[in-house]
């Protein structure tokens, strides 16, 4: 599943009615588009319906498939769209809050310079243990994020999709976008932080 | 005194341009403020490195495995189409 000719070869086994192929596509994508789709609706039910009504479309819409796009960016943006018109989990998230703080009050003092600084963690979490501890957390924090921060997470930074797939499956303008990913960047970061130095 | 170098960034300013630092995504002038920023400023250079390890961390959670259960539901998904299909829907 990692290169284009692999992806290619097993859409055409797909199209041959090779369910052998159909095993390896969900085995390979089927928990990062429940992951994805979490970030879109209420609860792990309906995410679990959405994945699965997408996978009938994307079985549906095989001879539509060309190959310009990755697998994955096709993939996302059936998921994408099917979520979407499912519902949104928490609506009002969906607009940008102007006096949200990404980083809690007090952390710096009337100059703008630091009066509480961050202790310094980033050399200790590169030890290989802290390193799963840390992405477990990060996991787990995810799902705490308000949902248009957590959606340009899980599909930029989370998937690797580039700013502009996210930014049209979103909807979104590219100001928003950076604002979200300043947000929820600080916000895991911050959660990252209390579980380093909470040992 | 060079009266056209921009003004200093403040530590809430710097941290507030970080993410977008990180992506690439500020204008040359801006990031050669931040990187002079960074470079006297210990703390902030500190939070850069939580932020790339975050953004690093992000990009390597791993989602839930996939259930046995799960994969049954899918299987039939696959067995519906394949029945639509010699169907001629």
């Amino acid at each position: 599943m990692t290169g284009p000719a692999t992806e290619v070869e097993l859409i055409d086994r797909l199209r041959r009615g090779d369910q052998t192929a159909f095993t390896e596509l969900v085995t390979a994508y089927q928990p990062r588009m429940l992951r994805l789709a979490r970030g879109f609706v209420p609860n792990q039910a309906v995410a679990e319906e959405v994945v699965q009504d997408t996978w009938l479309a994307v079985l549906r819409g095989l001879e539509r498939f060309e190959g310009r796009s990755s697998l994955t960016t096709w993939l996302f943006a059936i998921l994408v769209n099917r979520a979407k018109s499912t519902g949104v989990r928490e609506s009002r998230d969906r607009l940008l809050s102007a006096d949200e703080v990404a980083d809690p009050p007090g952390r710096f003092d009337a100059t703008g310079a630091w009066s509480s600084p961050p202790e310094p963690w980033s050399e200790r979490a590169e030890d290989r243990l802290d390193a799963e501890r840390l992405a477990v957390r990060a996991r787990k924090h995810l799902d705490t994020l308000p949902t248009a921060q957590r959606q340009v997470l899980l599909l930029h930074d989370v998937e690797g999709l580039s700013r502009e797939e996210v930014r049209s499956l979103l909807d979104i303008t590219e100001g928003n976008l950076r604002v979200l990913l300043h947000r929820g960047r600080s916000r895991v970061r911050a959660a990252l932080e209390s579980e380093v130095t909470a040992r | 005194m060079r009266v056209w170098a921009a003004r200093p960034l403040v530590c809430r300013d710097a941290v507030s341009i970080m993410s977008d630092f990180v992506d690439g995504r500020l204008p040359r002038r801006e990031a050669n403020r931040l990187e002079r920023h960074l470079a006297d400023c210990p703390h902030c250079h500190e939070h850069l490195e939580q932020l790339r390890l975050t953004i690093r961390t992000l990009g390597h959670a791993e989602p839930e495995a996939l259930t046995e259960t799960a994969l049954d539901d899918l299987i039939e998904v696959y067995q519906r189409w394949r029945a639509e299909e010699s169907a001629g829907m």
